[in-house]
Protein backbone atom coordinates (compact mmCIF):
# COMPACT_ATOMS: atom_id res chain seq x y z
CA UNK A 1 0.00 0.00 0.00
CA UNK A 2 1.51 3.27 -0.63
CA UNK A 3 0.73 6.67 -1.22
CA UNK A 4 2.13 9.02 -3.61
CA UNK A 5 1.74 12.48 -3.39
CA UNK A 6 1.23 14.63 -6.95
CA UNK A 7 1.09 18.18 -6.62
CA UNK A 8 -1.83 18.07 -4.19
CA UNK A 9 -3.68 14.86 -4.86
CA UNK A 10 -2.93 11.79 -2.98
CA UNK A 11 -2.53 8.70 -5.17
CA UNK A 12 -3.11 5.30 -3.58
CA UNK A 13 -1.67 2.09 -5.24
CA UNK A 14 -1.81 -1.32 -4.02
CA UNK A 15 1.85 -2.00 -4.43
CA UNK A 16 4.84 0.53 -5.81
CA UNK A 17 7.06 0.16 -8.16
CA UNK A 18 9.33 -2.27 -6.34
CA UNK A 19 7.29 -4.85 -5.08
CA UNK A 20 5.59 -5.13 -8.75
CA UNK A 21 8.45 -6.01 -9.82
CA UNK A 22 9.45 -8.51 -7.65
CA UNK A 23 5.96 -10.26 -8.39
CA UNK A 24 6.66 -10.54 -11.79
CA UNK A 25 9.78 -11.70 -11.75
CA UNK A 26 8.27 -14.78 -9.77
CA UNK A 27 5.95 -15.52 -12.13
CA UNK A 28 8.49 -15.83 -14.72
CA UNK A 29 10.82 -17.68 -12.27
CA UNK A 30 7.87 -20.03 -11.95
CA UNK A 31 7.20 -20.32 -15.30
CA UNK A 32 10.82 -21.32 -16.63
CA UNK A 33 11.01 -24.05 -14.23
CA UNK A 34 7.22 -25.14 -15.42
CA UNK A 35 8.58 -25.36 -19.13
CA UNK A 36 11.95 -26.90 -17.99
CA UNK A 37 10.04 -29.62 -15.88
CA UNK A 38 8.04 -30.35 -19.00
CA UNK A 39 11.08 -30.73 -21.16
CA UNK A 40 12.42 -33.26 -18.56
CA UNK A 41 8.95 -35.33 -18.99
CA UNK A 42 8.58 -34.92 -22.43
CA UNK A 43 12.31 -36.74 -22.86
CA UNK A 44 11.57 -39.74 -21.27
CA UNK A 45 8.11 -40.03 -22.69
CA UNK A 46 7.01 -42.76 -25.55
CA UNK A 47 4.62 -39.79 -27.45
CA UNK A 48 3.80 -42.81 -30.09
CA UNK A 49 2.08 -44.34 -27.07
CA UNK A 50 0.51 -41.03 -25.84
CA UNK A 51 -1.02 -40.17 -29.62
CA UNK A 52 -2.36 -43.88 -30.04
CA UNK A 53 -4.17 -43.65 -26.14
CA UNK A 54 -7.38 -42.11 -27.65
CA UNK A 55 -7.93 -45.07 -30.46
CA UNK A 56 -6.77 -47.63 -27.54
CA UNK A 57 -9.57 -46.18 -24.93
CA UNK A 58 -12.28 -46.39 -27.78
CA UNK A 59 -11.33 -49.96 -28.90
CA UNK A 60 -11.22 -50.82 -24.92
CA UNK A 61 -14.58 -48.74 -24.74
CA UNK A 62 -16.30 -50.53 -27.54
CA UNK A 63 -15.52 -54.04 -25.33
CA UNK A 64 -16.34 -52.87 -22.31
CA UNK A 65 -19.88 -51.92 -23.26
CA UNK A 66 -22.52 -52.91 -22.36
CA UNK A 67 -21.29 -54.97 -19.32
CA UNK A 68 -22.10 -58.14 -18.63
CA UNK A 69 -24.78 -57.90 -16.69
CA UNK A 70 -24.98 -62.13 -16.08
CA UNK A 71 -21.25 -61.66 -13.82
CA UNK A 72 -23.30 -59.88 -11.28
CA UNK A 73 -24.43 -62.94 -9.97
CA UNK A 74 -21.04 -64.21 -8.95
CA UNK A 75 -20.47 -60.35 -7.46
CA UNK A 76 -22.89 -60.40 -4.81
CA UNK A 77 -20.45 -62.62 -2.70
CA UNK A 78 -17.42 -60.56 -3.08
CA UNK A 79 -19.40 -57.13 -2.50
CA UNK A 80 -20.37 -58.79 0.93
CA UNK A 81 -16.95 -59.39 1.64
CA UNK A 82 -15.90 -55.86 1.14
CA UNK A 83 -19.10 -54.07 3.13
CA UNK A 84 -18.12 -56.61 6.06
CA UNK A 85 -14.09 -55.73 5.94
CA UNK A 86 -15.34 -51.70 5.49
CA UNK A 87 -18.39 -52.22 8.74
CA UNK A 88 -15.85 -54.61 11.13
CA UNK A 89 -12.55 -52.98 9.85
CA UNK A 90 -14.26 -49.49 11.14
CA UNK A 91 -15.63 -51.19 14.45
CA UNK A 92 -12.12 -52.78 15.14
CA UNK A 93 -10.51 -49.28 14.63
CA UNK A 94 -12.57 -47.68 17.03
CA UNK A 95 -12.16 -50.30 19.84
CA UNK A 96 -8.52 -49.43 19.48
CA UNK A 97 -8.49 -45.75 18.84
CA UNK A 98 -10.86 -45.08 22.13
CA UNK A 99 -8.24 -45.81 24.69
CA UNK A 100 -5.78 -44.53 22.03
CA UNK A 101 -7.37 -40.94 22.39
CA UNK A 102 -7.84 -40.49 25.91
CA UNK A 103 -4.27 -41.84 26.20
CA UNK A 104 -3.39 -38.91 23.77
CA UNK A 105 -5.66 -36.16 24.52
CA UNK A 106 -3.57 -33.81 27.11
CA UNK A 107 -6.76 -33.43 29.64
CA UNK A 108 -7.50 -36.69 29.52
CA UNK A 109 -3.77 -38.52 29.74
CA UNK A 110 -2.51 -40.67 32.33
CA UNK A 111 0.95 -38.86 31.70
CA UNK A 112 2.36 -36.32 29.21
CA UNK A 113 5.78 -37.44 29.52
CA UNK A 114 5.32 -41.29 29.02
CA UNK A 115 1.54 -42.21 27.39
CA UNK A 116 0.94 -39.30 25.50
CA UNK A 117 3.92 -40.06 23.40
CA UNK A 118 3.53 -43.23 22.54
CA UNK A 119 -0.51 -42.92 21.89
CA UNK A 120 0.71 -40.13 19.67
CA UNK A 121 3.06 -42.22 17.88
CA UNK A 122 0.61 -45.34 17.35
CA UNK A 123 -1.63 -42.05 15.67
CA UNK A 124 1.26 -41.20 13.25
CA UNK A 125 2.25 -44.52 12.82
CA UNK A 126 -0.69 -45.97 11.60
CA UNK A 127 -1.57 -42.91 9.83
CA UNK A 128 1.18 -42.92 7.61
CA UNK A 129 0.96 -45.89 6.00
CA UNK A 130 -1.38 -46.58 3.36
CA UNK A 131 -3.90 -49.59 3.45
CA UNK A 132 -3.03 -51.06 0.22
CA UNK A 133 0.26 -51.29 1.64
CA UNK A 134 -1.08 -52.78 5.22
CA UNK A 135 -2.85 -55.29 3.18
CA UNK A 136 0.56 -56.12 1.32
CA UNK A 137 1.79 -57.17 4.52
CA UNK A 138 -0.82 -58.76 6.25
CA UNK A 139 -1.39 -60.69 3.23
CA UNK A 140 2.30 -62.26 3.60
CA UNK A 141 1.74 -62.58 7.35
CA UNK A 142 -1.56 -64.19 7.78
CA UNK A 143 -2.56 -65.45 4.15
CA UNK A 144 -4.52 -64.06 1.57
CA UNK A 145 -8.38 -63.52 2.67
CA UNK A 146 -11.08 -61.09 3.75
CA UNK A 147 -9.34 -61.69 7.34
CA UNK A 148 -6.13 -60.00 6.34
CA UNK A 149 -8.08 -56.99 4.40
CA UNK A 150 -10.03 -56.23 7.62
CA UNK A 151 -7.08 -56.38 9.57
CA UNK A 152 -5.44 -53.98 7.04
CA UNK A 153 -8.27 -51.07 7.57
CA UNK A 154 -8.77 -51.68 11.28
CA UNK A 155 -5.26 -50.42 11.63
CA UNK A 156 -4.95 -47.80 9.33
CA UNK A 157 -7.91 -46.18 10.65
CA UNK A 158 -7.15 -46.59 14.19
CA UNK A 159 -4.91 -43.13 13.53
CA UNK A 160 -7.53 -41.47 11.85
CA UNK A 161 -10.11 -42.07 14.07
CA UNK A 162 -8.01 -41.89 17.49
CA UNK A 163 -6.83 -38.06 16.10
CA UNK A 164 -10.01 -36.38 15.36
CA UNK A 165 -11.11 -38.34 18.56
CA UNK A 166 -8.63 -37.02 20.64
CA UNK A 167 -9.07 -33.15 19.43
CA UNK A 168 -12.76 -33.41 20.11
CA UNK A 169 -11.70 -34.73 23.94
CA UNK A 170 -9.39 -31.99 24.06
CA UNK A 171 -11.91 -29.07 23.37
CA UNK A 172 -14.70 -30.13 25.97
CA UNK A 173 -16.18 -27.92 28.32
CA UNK A 174 -13.73 -28.40 31.39
CA UNK A 175 -16.57 -26.59 33.63
CA UNK A 176 -19.14 -30.10 32.95
CA UNK A 177 -15.85 -31.86 34.23
CA UNK A 178 -15.42 -30.11 37.41
CA UNK A 179 -19.22 -29.90 37.86
CA UNK A 180 -19.18 -33.75 38.19
CA UNK A 181 -15.67 -34.15 40.03
CA UNK A 182 -17.25 -31.86 42.90
CA UNK A 183 -19.82 -34.48 43.39
CA UNK A 184 -17.36 -37.06 44.60
CA UNK A 185 -17.91 -38.95 41.56
CA UNK A 186 -14.69 -41.58 41.02
CA UNK A 187 -11.97 -41.29 37.87
CA UNK A 188 -14.34 -43.86 35.58
CA UNK A 189 -17.40 -41.85 36.85
CA UNK A 190 -16.09 -38.37 36.03
CA UNK A 191 -15.43 -39.92 32.33
CA UNK A 192 -18.59 -41.50 31.51
CA UNK A 193 -20.63 -38.46 33.15
CA UNK A 194 -18.79 -35.59 32.01
CA UNK A 195 -16.32 -36.33 29.20
CA UNK A 196 -18.17 -39.42 27.15
CA UNK A 197 -21.94 -37.43 27.13
CA UNK A 198 -19.58 -34.08 25.29
CA UNK A 199 -17.93 -36.29 23.00
CA UNK A 200 -20.60 -38.56 21.73
CA UNK A 201 -21.88 -36.92 18.43
CA UNK A 202 -17.80 -36.26 17.34
CA UNK A 203 -17.46 -40.28 17.97
CA UNK A 204 -20.64 -41.16 16.10
CA UNK A 205 -19.50 -38.54 12.55
CA UNK A 206 -16.10 -40.24 13.13
CA UNK A 207 -17.16 -43.96 12.92
CA UNK A 208 -19.86 -42.49 10.24
CA UNK A 209 -17.32 -41.09 7.87
CA UNK A 210 -14.13 -43.45 8.74
CA UNK A 211 -16.95 -46.61 7.77
CA UNK A 212 -17.77 -44.16 4.12
CA UNK A 213 -14.04 -44.04 3.68
CA UNK A 214 -13.27 -47.78 4.70
CA UNK A 215 -15.83 -49.05 2.03
CA UNK A 216 -13.92 -47.16 -0.91
CA UNK A 217 -10.92 -48.34 0.53
CA UNK A 218 -11.86 -51.73 0.78
CA UNK A 219 -12.78 -52.34 -2.58
CA UNK A 220 -9.26 -51.84 -3.59
CA UNK A 221 -8.00 -54.35 -0.93
CA UNK A 222 -8.75 -57.45 -3.49
CA UNK A 223 -5.98 -55.93 -6.04
CA UNK A 224 -3.02 -57.32 -3.40
CA UNK A 225 -5.04 -60.54 -2.72
CA UNK A 226 -6.72 -59.10 0.51
CA UNK A 227 -10.40 -60.37 -0.23
CA UNK A 228 -13.72 -58.19 -1.49
CA UNK A 229 -14.49 -57.17 -4.84
CA UNK A 230 -10.79 -55.69 -5.86
CA UNK A 231 -10.33 -59.91 -6.08
CA UNK A 232 -13.05 -59.81 -9.38
CA UNK A 233 -11.91 -56.81 -10.75
CA UNK A 234 -8.08 -57.72 -10.76
CA UNK A 235 -8.91 -61.30 -12.34
CA UNK A 236 -11.41 -59.30 -14.98
CA UNK A 237 -8.17 -56.76 -15.63
CA UNK A 238 -5.77 -59.40 -15.78
CA UNK A 239 -7.68 -61.65 -18.45
CA UNK A 240 -8.60 -58.79 -20.51
CA UNK A 241 -12.69 -59.02 -19.75
CA UNK A 242 -13.14 -55.21 -20.23
CA UNK A 243 -17.30 -56.10 -20.05
CA UNK A 244 -16.84 -57.36 -16.53
CA UNK A 245 -14.35 -54.33 -15.65
CA UNK A 246 -17.36 -52.21 -16.29
CA UNK A 247 -19.72 -53.85 -14.33
CA UNK A 248 -17.27 -53.85 -11.54
CA UNK A 249 -16.96 -50.32 -11.77
CA UNK A 250 -20.41 -49.75 -12.25
CA UNK A 251 -21.48 -51.95 -9.09
CA UNK A 252 -18.57 -49.99 -6.71
CA UNK A 253 -20.30 -46.88 -7.94
CA UNK A 254 -23.18 -47.66 -6.99
CA UNK A 255 -22.57 -49.04 -3.59
CA UNK A 256 -20.69 -45.83 -2.97
CA UNK A 257 -23.68 -43.90 -3.81
CA UNK A 258 -25.27 -45.70 -1.31
CA UNK A 259 -22.92 -45.50 1.55
CA UNK A 260 -23.08 -42.11 0.77
CA UNK A 261 -26.60 -41.61 1.21
CA UNK A 262 -26.66 -44.01 3.93
CA UNK A 263 -23.99 -41.86 6.22
CA UNK A 264 -25.73 -38.82 5.43
CA UNK A 265 -29.32 -40.37 7.06
CA UNK A 266 -27.38 -41.64 10.37
CA UNK A 267 -25.40 -38.43 10.36
CA UNK A 268 -28.34 -36.90 10.27
CA UNK A 269 -30.19 -38.52 12.81
CA UNK A 270 -27.01 -38.39 15.43
CA UNK A 271 -26.74 -34.90 15.10
CA UNK B 1 -18.36 -25.81 61.02
CA UNK B 2 -15.88 -25.16 58.21
CA UNK B 3 -12.56 -23.12 59.08
CA UNK B 4 -10.21 -22.18 57.00
CA UNK B 5 -6.74 -21.12 58.69
CA UNK B 6 -4.00 -19.15 57.04
CA UNK B 7 -4.88 -20.80 53.25
CA UNK B 8 -2.09 -19.92 50.60
CA UNK B 9 -2.48 -20.20 46.97
CA UNK B 10 0.27 -19.43 44.43
CA UNK B 11 -0.17 -20.48 40.95
CA UNK B 12 2.33 -21.76 39.08
CA UNK B 13 2.38 -18.61 36.92
CA UNK B 14 3.33 -17.17 40.46
CA UNK B 15 0.56 -15.52 41.03
CA UNK B 16 -0.72 -15.15 44.50
CA UNK B 17 -4.42 -15.96 44.91
CA UNK B 18 -4.71 -16.27 48.48
CA UNK B 19 -2.62 -15.46 51.27
CA UNK B 20 -3.28 -16.43 54.64
CA UNK B 21 -7.18 -16.66 54.59
CA UNK B 22 -8.62 -17.20 58.01
CA UNK B 23 -12.59 -17.68 58.27
CA UNK B 24 -15.08 -19.68 60.10
CA UNK B 25 -18.46 -20.07 58.80
CA UNK B 26 -20.96 -21.73 61.52
CA UNK B 27 -23.59 -24.42 60.04
CA UNK B 28 -26.64 -22.45 58.75
CA UNK B 29 -24.75 -19.27 57.67
CA UNK B 30 -25.47 -17.98 54.05
CA UNK B 31 -22.33 -15.99 53.53
CA UNK B 32 -21.63 -13.94 50.63
CA UNK B 33 -18.08 -13.37 49.13
CA UNK B 34 -17.91 -9.96 47.26
CA UNK B 35 -14.60 -8.71 45.57
CA UNK B 36 -13.21 -7.76 42.52
CA UNK B 37 -12.52 -10.37 39.78
CA UNK B 38 -9.59 -11.89 39.93
CA UNK B 39 -9.39 -10.87 43.74
CA UNK B 40 -9.26 -15.27 44.76
CA UNK B 41 -13.27 -15.89 45.49
CA UNK B 42 -13.30 -18.70 42.57
CA UNK B 43 -10.21 -20.22 44.15
CA UNK B 44 -11.54 -19.70 47.64
CA UNK B 45 -14.28 -21.86 46.53
CA UNK B 46 -12.68 -24.62 44.54
CA UNK B 47 -9.80 -24.95 47.35
CA UNK B 48 -12.48 -25.93 49.52
CA UNK B 49 -13.72 -28.98 47.50
CA UNK B 50 -10.02 -29.42 45.92
CA UNK B 51 -10.78 -28.76 42.71
CA UNK B 52 -7.61 -26.42 43.01
CA UNK B 53 -5.08 -27.76 45.29
CA UNK B 54 -4.36 -25.47 47.70
CA UNK B 55 -0.31 -24.20 48.81
CA UNK B 56 -0.62 -24.17 52.43
CA UNK B 57 -2.76 -23.76 55.46
CA UNK B 58 -5.94 -25.97 56.44
CA UNK B 59 -9.19 -26.10 55.83
CA UNK B 60 -11.44 -28.26 58.16
CA UNK B 61 -15.29 -29.10 57.82
CA UNK B 62 -17.01 -30.58 60.85
CA UNK B 63 -13.91 -32.31 62.56
CA UNK B 64 -12.52 -33.41 59.10
CA UNK B 65 -9.12 -31.65 57.90
CA UNK B 66 -9.49 -31.91 53.83
CA UNK B 67 -6.21 -30.68 52.27
CA UNK B 68 -4.20 -33.98 53.32
CA UNK B 69 -7.22 -36.03 52.21
CA UNK B 70 -6.16 -38.61 49.07
CA UNK B 71 -8.70 -40.71 46.52
CA UNK B 72 -11.85 -42.20 48.48
CA UNK B 73 -11.61 -40.17 51.40
CA UNK B 74 -11.24 -37.20 49.46
CA UNK B 75 -14.62 -38.48 47.77
CA UNK B 76 -16.20 -39.14 50.58
CA UNK B 77 -15.59 -35.46 52.09
CA UNK B 78 -16.67 -33.66 48.12
CA UNK B 79 -20.02 -35.47 48.64
CA UNK B 80 -20.76 -33.57 51.66
CA UNK B 81 -19.96 -29.63 49.54
CA UNK B 82 -22.64 -29.10 46.58
CA UNK B 83 -21.27 -26.79 44.07
CA UNK B 84 -23.34 -24.15 42.31
CA UNK B 85 -21.54 -23.05 39.20
CA UNK B 86 -21.80 -19.68 37.07
CA UNK B 87 -22.48 -21.19 33.93
CA UNK B 88 -24.22 -23.92 35.29
CA UNK B 89 -22.44 -26.53 34.60
CA UNK B 90 -24.67 -28.88 34.01
CA UNK B 91 -23.81 -32.06 31.32
CA UNK B 92 -25.32 -30.50 28.19
CA UNK B 93 -26.34 -34.03 26.32
CA UNK B 94 -27.69 -35.38 29.35
CA UNK B 95 -31.26 -35.31 30.62
CA UNK B 96 -32.64 -33.32 33.38
CA UNK B 97 -33.27 -36.18 35.45
CA UNK B 98 -29.68 -37.76 35.08
CA UNK B 99 -28.33 -34.74 35.67
CA UNK B 100 -29.29 -34.30 38.75
CA UNK B 101 -28.80 -37.88 39.55
CA UNK B 102 -25.29 -37.27 38.84
CA UNK B 103 -25.29 -35.23 42.23
CA UNK B 104 -25.22 -39.00 43.69
CA UNK B 105 -22.47 -40.47 41.91
CA UNK B 106 -20.05 -40.46 45.28
CA UNK B 107 -22.77 -42.50 46.55
CA UNK B 108 -23.37 -45.38 43.95
CA UNK B 109 -21.24 -47.83 42.20
CA UNK B 110 -19.43 -47.18 38.79
CA UNK B 111 -21.53 -50.23 36.92
CA UNK B 112 -24.64 -48.53 39.34
CA UNK B 113 -23.84 -45.19 37.84
CA UNK B 114 -22.84 -46.40 33.80
CA UNK B 115 -26.34 -48.26 33.81
CA UNK B 116 -28.17 -45.80 35.29
CA UNK B 117 -29.19 -48.31 37.36
CA UNK B 118 -29.48 -45.50 40.63
CA UNK B 119 -31.18 -46.68 44.21
CA UNK B 120 -35.22 -45.70 44.56
CA UNK B 121 -34.62 -43.78 46.99
CA UNK B 122 -32.40 -41.20 44.99
CA UNK B 123 -34.52 -41.20 42.07
CA UNK B 124 -37.57 -40.74 45.00
CA UNK B 125 -35.46 -37.96 46.28
CA UNK B 126 -34.53 -36.59 42.79
CA UNK B 127 -38.42 -36.22 41.92
CA UNK B 128 -38.49 -34.66 44.98
CA UNK B 129 -36.10 -31.74 44.56
CA UNK B 130 -37.35 -31.20 40.87
CA UNK B 131 -40.73 -30.89 41.93
CA UNK B 132 -39.16 -28.24 44.70
CA UNK B 133 -37.37 -26.20 41.83
CA UNK B 134 -40.47 -25.99 40.21
CA UNK B 135 -39.13 -28.35 37.34
CA UNK B 136 -41.05 -31.94 37.44
CA UNK B 137 -42.47 -31.76 33.93
CA UNK B 138 -38.97 -31.31 32.51
CA UNK B 139 -37.38 -34.38 34.23
CA UNK B 140 -37.06 -35.93 30.54
CA UNK B 141 -35.58 -33.20 28.39
CA UNK B 142 -32.10 -33.04 27.82
CA UNK B 143 -30.30 -30.08 30.16
CA UNK B 144 -29.32 -28.03 27.13
CA UNK B 145 -33.23 -27.40 25.81
CA UNK B 146 -33.59 -25.39 28.97
CA UNK B 147 -33.09 -21.26 29.75
CA UNK B 148 -30.88 -20.05 31.79
CA UNK B 149 -32.48 -19.95 35.29
CA UNK B 150 -34.12 -23.63 34.79
CA UNK B 151 -30.65 -24.80 33.98
CA UNK B 152 -29.22 -22.76 37.21
CA UNK B 153 -32.39 -24.79 39.39
CA UNK B 154 -31.25 -28.00 38.08
CA UNK B 155 -27.92 -27.41 39.33
CA UNK B 156 -29.24 -25.97 42.57
CA UNK B 157 -30.96 -29.55 42.60
CA UNK B 158 -27.97 -31.52 41.64
CA UNK B 159 -25.95 -29.97 44.33
CA UNK B 160 -29.00 -31.06 46.84
CA UNK B 161 -29.15 -34.56 46.04
CA UNK B 162 -25.83 -35.01 47.29
CA UNK B 163 -27.28 -34.01 50.97
CA UNK B 164 -24.44 -31.51 51.44
CA UNK B 165 -23.32 -29.87 54.69
CA UNK B 166 -21.95 -27.20 52.86
CA UNK B 167 -22.93 -25.55 49.66
CA UNK B 168 -20.46 -23.69 47.13
CA UNK B 169 -21.97 -21.55 44.95
CA UNK B 170 -19.61 -19.73 42.75
CA UNK B 171 -21.37 -16.82 40.72
CA UNK B 172 -24.56 -18.10 40.75
CA UNK B 173 -26.44 -15.62 39.33
CA UNK B 174 -24.06 -13.92 36.60
CA UNK B 175 -25.69 -15.50 33.55
CA UNK B 176 -28.99 -14.90 34.44
CA UNK B 177 -31.55 -11.54 34.13
CA UNK B 178 -31.78 -9.46 36.98
CA UNK B 179 -35.26 -11.34 37.84
CA UNK B 180 -34.11 -14.45 37.32
CA UNK B 181 -30.89 -13.69 39.40
CA UNK B 182 -33.40 -12.65 42.55
CA UNK B 183 -35.57 -16.24 42.14
CA UNK B 184 -32.40 -17.90 41.86
CA UNK B 185 -30.73 -16.59 45.07
CA UNK B 186 -33.92 -16.79 47.03
CA UNK B 187 -34.21 -20.25 46.21
CA UNK B 188 -30.56 -21.16 47.33
CA UNK B 189 -30.91 -19.55 50.54
CA UNK B 190 -34.59 -20.78 51.00
CA UNK B 191 -32.99 -24.25 50.54
CA UNK B 192 -30.02 -23.57 52.68
CA UNK B 193 -32.65 -22.25 55.70
CA UNK B 194 -34.49 -25.65 54.95
CA UNK B 195 -31.65 -28.06 55.25
CA UNK B 196 -29.60 -25.47 58.01
CA UNK B 197 -26.91 -25.69 55.34
CA UNK B 198 -23.70 -23.24 55.47
CA UNK B 199 -23.34 -21.52 52.10
CA UNK B 200 -20.56 -19.57 50.57
CA UNK B 201 -21.70 -17.26 47.85
CA UNK B 202 -19.51 -15.79 45.31
CA UNK B 203 -21.23 -13.21 43.67
CA UNK B 204 -20.61 -9.86 42.15
CA UNK B 205 -23.47 -7.91 42.64
CA UNK B 206 -23.55 -6.38 45.63
CA UNK B 207 -26.70 -5.19 45.77
CA UNK B 208 -28.33 -8.43 45.93
CA UNK B 209 -25.96 -10.02 47.73
CA UNK B 210 -26.90 -7.64 50.18
CA UNK B 211 -30.35 -8.10 50.24
CA UNK B 212 -30.03 -12.11 50.92
CA UNK B 213 -27.66 -13.21 53.00
CA UNK B 214 -26.66 -12.49 56.78
CA UNK B 215 -23.19 -11.97 56.52
CA UNK B 216 -20.55 -10.41 53.40
CA UNK B 217 -16.77 -10.82 53.59
CA UNK B 218 -15.14 -9.02 51.08
CA UNK B 219 -12.21 -10.36 49.24
CA UNK B 220 -9.31 -8.12 47.75
CA UNK B 221 -6.08 -9.39 46.26
CA UNK B 222 -6.42 -12.65 48.08
CA UNK B 223 -6.96 -10.43 51.76
CA UNK B 224 -10.14 -10.63 54.02
CA UNK B 225 -10.67 -6.77 53.46
CA UNK B 226 -14.11 -6.91 55.28
CA UNK B 227 -16.11 -9.07 57.35
CA UNK B 228 -19.09 -8.14 58.64
CA UNK B 229 -23.30 -7.61 58.34
CA UNK B 230 -24.85 -6.19 55.24
CA UNK B 231 -25.75 -3.12 57.28
CA UNK B 232 -21.77 -2.77 57.78
CA UNK B 233 -21.04 -2.12 54.37
CA UNK B 234 -20.64 1.55 53.96
CA UNK B 235 -18.41 3.77 50.87
CA UNK B 236 -15.82 3.13 52.99
CA UNK B 237 -15.25 -0.54 52.82
CA UNK B 238 -16.41 -0.96 49.45
CA UNK B 239 -13.80 1.14 48.35
CA UNK B 240 -11.37 -0.58 50.21
CA UNK B 241 -12.83 -3.56 48.57
CA UNK B 242 -13.02 -2.35 44.95
CA UNK B 243 -11.33 0.99 45.21
CA UNK B 244 -12.43 4.49 43.94
CA UNK B 245 -15.45 4.62 43.07
CA UNK B 246 -19.42 6.38 43.73
CA UNK B 247 -20.70 3.95 45.94
CA UNK B 248 -23.72 6.26 46.59
CA UNK B 249 -26.14 4.17 44.67
CA UNK B 250 -25.17 0.65 45.57
CA UNK B 251 -25.71 1.99 49.29
CA UNK B 252 -29.52 3.46 48.60
CA UNK B 253 -30.57 1.05 46.32
CA UNK B 254 -30.36 -1.42 49.27
CA UNK B 255 -31.80 1.27 51.82
CA UNK B 256 -34.76 1.52 48.81
CA UNK B 257 -35.60 -1.64 49.21
CA UNK B 258 -35.90 -2.40 52.34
Amino acid sequence: MVVLKKNDLKVWQRRDRKAQFKIWASWLFGAAIFMWSWQQISEVTTWFFVWDAPRIAADIGSRAMPPRWEYLSTLWRPLWDTLNIATLGTVLALLMAVPIAFMAARNTTPSTLFVRPFALLVIVSTRSINSLIWALLLVAIIGPGVFAGLIAIGIRSIGFCAKLLYEAIEEIDYTQVEAITATGASRWQVMTYGIVPQIMPAFAGIAIFRWDINLRESTVLGLVGAGGIGLQLQGSLNTLAWSQVSLILVVILAAVVVSEAVSAKARGAII
Amino acid sequence: MLQLKKLSKIYKTGDKALSAVDLTVPQGQVMALIGPSGAGKSTLIRCINRLVEPTSGSITLGDVEITSLKGNSLRQQRRRMGMIFQEYALVERLTVMENVLSGRLGYVSFVRSFLRKFPQKDIDEAFRLLDRVELLDMTDKRADELSGGQRQRVGIARALIQDPALLLVDEPTASLDPKTSRQIMRLICEMCEERKLAAIVNIHDVVLAKSFVQRIVGLEQGRIVFDGKPDDLTEKELTKIYGEEDWEDTIKKDESLA
